[in-house]
């Protein structure tokens, strides 16, 4: 019996993670079920970062992704479901034409990752954060910068979407 | 069996994306499709990212992944803001019930 390979155990693992959770979120007809499987996801996406060799982008993944947007999520949920139909609250349609096209999708992705001779080669694990840092500021400062100012105007126009300019009558009482 | 290599991060990243795929398809709740659109976009990522660690080198798999962290984090505030103004005016998020523009 061949000695047990702990990477292949740990990234068994964390894929059994994600796709178990990103089932969760397709197939799950609770809302906040859904939201609360998109978690698994994030960490399992996050723990292969850290096997990838892409220490600082896995403690991203978890910061912003399960910090931030998830929360954002959770929030737009509570205010949105109502409590009486949350059962049924994220009911599903066309399942069937769905799955066709994805299975159709998903078929020619394999094919193309199957058939292709990609030149990998196994590389050790190294940490990258300071060279993503040097990148940061040096190739890639344009971009950086303009990524700051996306992120600017996209709180802006958040809170001016979600003003509440008009108050319905409803809300009224 | 094999090890651990490129193939494998391209399996998770390609049935992470038919399962996002399928949830933008099947949802009729707003919210529910933005969860799949963050699935796609979590499966682009990862797929960046192991093709940097197996085939490119270098760094700029993942400042493309920085960039798509970026971009989700904007989409999901905007989006929302949407759906919560969305809400307030038709009292509902169903996808296929807001057919104002339609005829």
């Amino acid at each position: 019996m061949p000695p047990l390979d702990l990477n292949a155990v740990a990234f068994g693992a964390l894929a059994l993670l994600t796709l178990g959770s990103a089932g969760g979120v397709a197939f799950s007809s609770n809302i906040i079920y859904s939201t609360i499987a998109l978690l698994g996801t994030f960490m399992g996406i996050a723990g292969m970062y850290v096997q990838l060799s892409a220490d600082f982008l896995a403690a991203t993944q978890v910061l912003v992704y399960v910090g931030g947007t998830l929360t954002l999520i959770l929030f737009a949920v509570m205010l949105t479901a109502r409590i009486e139909d949350i059962r049924t609250s994220n009911s599903a349609m066309n399942r069937g034409v769905a799955g066709a096209l994805v299975a159709i999708v998903l078929l020619g992705l394999g094919k193309i990752a199957a058939f292709t001779e990609w030149p990998s080669q196994a590389r050790p694990q190294m940490p990258a954060t300071a060279r993503l840092g040097h990148a940061f500021l040096g190739d890639y400062a344009l971009p950086f910068e303009i990524g700051s100012i996306v992120l600017l105007a996209a709180m802006i126009g958040a809170v001016v979407i979600a003003r509440r300019a008009v108050r319905r009558d409803w809300e009224t009482h | 069996m094999q090890p651990i290599g490129l193939v494998h991060y391209l399996t998770v990243g390609a049935v992470l994306f038919g399962l996002g795929m399928f949830t933008v398809m099947t949802r009729r709740n707003a919210v529910g499709i933005l969860l799949g659109v963050e699935l796609i976009l979590n499966a682009a990522a990862l797929n960046f990212v192991a093709f940097e660690h197996f085939v490119t080198g270098g760094v700029a798999g993942q400042v493309f992944t920085v960039f798509i962290i970026i971009l989700a984090a904007s989409e999901a505030a905007i989006g929302l803001a949407i759906v919560l103004q969305v809400y307030r005016g038709y009292r509902s998020i169903a996808a296929d019930r807001l057919t104002d523009l339609k005829n």
